[in-house]
């Protein structure tokens, strides 16, 4: 029986019941501006802090202030988003006074866009990027980052989770290794706040982007963790909200509603991600057991509860995605097709797969709202869909792929 | 991008998949570097009318549906017929392409003039006087790649 199944809890997730009932009152009744003097600005300025307190505390920000337990909220700077904490944290560091004229920067070839493309443009500017190869599971080479390393980088910045695979890196050896040349570690922890325990201290985080409808927050709202001492050029001037680096009136609501949101997957993470790493185990194997010609991508241990990431050979991903769409079953693709240039995704360039393979790319990630059945179902669902898809391809002959053949054949020009 | 509901429905319920045991005409082009291959099927009557055609394809929802389209827009008509079916007619017909899928268009077109050309080959002519060259070029779909991104 057809159902509707949302598996891609890494592009965004349903609003929880407790962030939304949190923001309600933000909406409506107490629409002050937290910048106003008269009370209902007062008490909007004082949620606004409160809310910053708790992501502090959620990532284990900065020892406390004062005897209340108040945490310095100037190490949380609220931002319209992780694209734009990651703009903030990387362009305003590099111009901003902390990188002390030092003009290279060491990231991976797997972050996400709002990394690399931000990384291009420093280039243009002049600074020196250096791109960090993965291994095939997707792991930063620490040997690279060690010989990278010099007395002219300023930064390292190294996503804590892939999105497309869900490889951890070993975030802790790296800020250590940023740190050994005076240099420092920011981490694109989009994917990763609420899904695997992040403790900004013991890790060595100098700076950790963040993004709220990841972990069942609002959209359009994510945060800068910007340890104190860290000086940056502001991403938006105005009206200097956020300590001047990221004006605009706050969005109260949206910060109020991710703070809640962040509290609750925080707080429940080990049981809520035992529950969803469950699942995923089980539509792992129910998938590799059931379709032959799949590979599994990432690191099989140390990765995301929740992401799945498979490539199954002799199709190509946009199809698989709008007939599972049609199954009701919402998943997504790396596929050429799907990233409108000629390139399959730059994830699973990196992690070497070919391209003829990496084509047929899906991923899949649950959350806690997800069931066995809802799994059971997937499972079968792919399973039809790959097969109707294969019985379809040229380069499916007799039960199996017939891709060199395809490729050699036309290899020449 | 968006795709028009005609395109969603040759995607969902392509026309004329599969293969033709006793086909006197194959063509293929694309290659599975790009993520793109189709593969098409003719039978063609002793008169030049295509009797069957079937097709084969690896690739995006854009690219099965130019292939059903295509397909189903020769099926009956003669070899002369079938050459004249443009790229930009098989996309009218599916009520347009998003920009960026055209060329899975251009691949239908010239899968059909392919396996025409091989049509032609077998039947002892040169293809290269009717279709203007003799549609062994993979080269040629890839810069159409090219343009169309």
């Amino acid at each position: 029986m057809k159902r509707f199944v949302y598996a891609d809890n890494a592009a965004t997730t349903p609003l929880s019941e407790t962030a939304f009932n949190a923001m309600k009152p933000w909406l409506t009744e107490f629409y002050g501006n937290p910048s106003s003097l008269y009370r209902i600005g007062r008490e909007a300025k004082m949620a606004l802090n409160e809310a910053r307190t708790t992501v502090g505390k959620c990532l284990n920000a900065a020892s406390p202030v004062n005897e209340a337990n108040d945490y310095a909220p100037g190490e949380i700077i609220f931002t319209g988003g992780g694209s734009q904490a990651d703009n903030l944290a990387i362009r305003g560091f590099m111009h901003g006074p902390t990188a002390k004229g030092r003009k290279h920067l060491i990231t991976s070839k797997i972050e996400h866009h709002a990394v690399l493309y931000t990384c291009e443009a420093l280039e243009k500017e002049g600074y020196r990027v250096t791109y960090l190869d993965v291994d095939k599971e997707g792991h930063v080479d620490l040997e690279q980052l060690k010989r990278e390393l010099s007395e002219d980088t300023a930064l390292v910045s190294v996503m804590a989770a892939n999105n497309e695979i869900g490889t951890i890196q070993p975030l802790k050896e790296i800020a250590a290794l940023a740190h050994s040349v005076g240099a420092k570690f920011h981490t694109d922890a989009v994917q990763a706040v609420g899904h695997m325990h992040i403790d900004v201290q013991e890790m060595g985080i100098d700076m950790l982007s963040l993004s709220a409808h990841k972990f069942r927050g609002p959209r359009g709202v994510g945060a800068l963790y910007l340890k104190k001492g860290i000086a940056l050029e502001p991403l938006v001037y105005g009206g200097g909200q956020e300590r001047g680096l990221c004006s605009g009136t706050e969005n109260t609501a949206g910060c109020i509603g991710l703070a809640a949101a962040m509290k609750e997957a925080v707080e429940g993470l080990d049981e809520k991600m035992g529950y969803v790493k469950r699942l995923t185990d089980k539509l792992v194997k129910g998938v590799m057991d059931k379709i032959p010609y799949t590979h599994y991508t990432g690191d099989p241990v140390n990765r995301l509860p929740g992401t799945a990431s498979f490539v199954f050979e002799a199709i190509e991903g946009e199809g698989l995605i709008l007939m599972l769409d049609n199954m009701g079953v919402c998943g997504s693709t790396g596929s050429a097709c799907s990233t409108g240039s000629l390139d399959p995704s730059h994830v699973l360039m990196a992690i070497g797969l070919p391209h003829e393979i990496a084509h047929g790319s899906l991923r899949l990630t649950l959350g806690e709202q997800n069931t066995e059945e809802d799994v059971d179902y997937i499972i079968e669902t792919v399973a039809q869909v790959v097969s109707t898809l294969r019985s379809m391809s040229p380069v499916w002959e007799n039960g199996k792929p017939n891709l060199t053949a395809a490729s050699e054949l036309h290899e020449h020009h | 991008m968006q795709y028009s509901e005609k395109v969603l429905d040759h995607f969902t319920h392509p026309r004329n998949v599969g293969e033709i045991e006793d086909a006197n005409g194959v063509g293929e082009v694309g290659n599975a570097k790009c993520g793109d291959i189709m593969k098409i099927y003719l039978k063609v009557s002793d008169d030049g009318i295509i009797e069957d055609v079937k097709f084969k394809t690896f690739g995006c929802g854009a690219a099965i549906a130019t292939s059903s389209m295509a397909t189903e827009m020769v099926k009956g008509k003669t070899l002369e017929e079938a050459l004249k079916l443009t790229n930009k007619a098989v996309a009218e017909a599916l009520d347009g392409l998003p920009p960026v899928k055209m060329h899975c268009s251009v691949l239908a077109e010239e899968a059909l003039r392919s396996a025409i050309a091989d049509y032609y080959k077998r039947m002892g002519k040169d293809p290269t006087e009717i279709l203007g060259c003799d549609m062994d070029c993979a080269a040629c779909h890839h810069e159409h790649d090219e343009h169309a991104h």
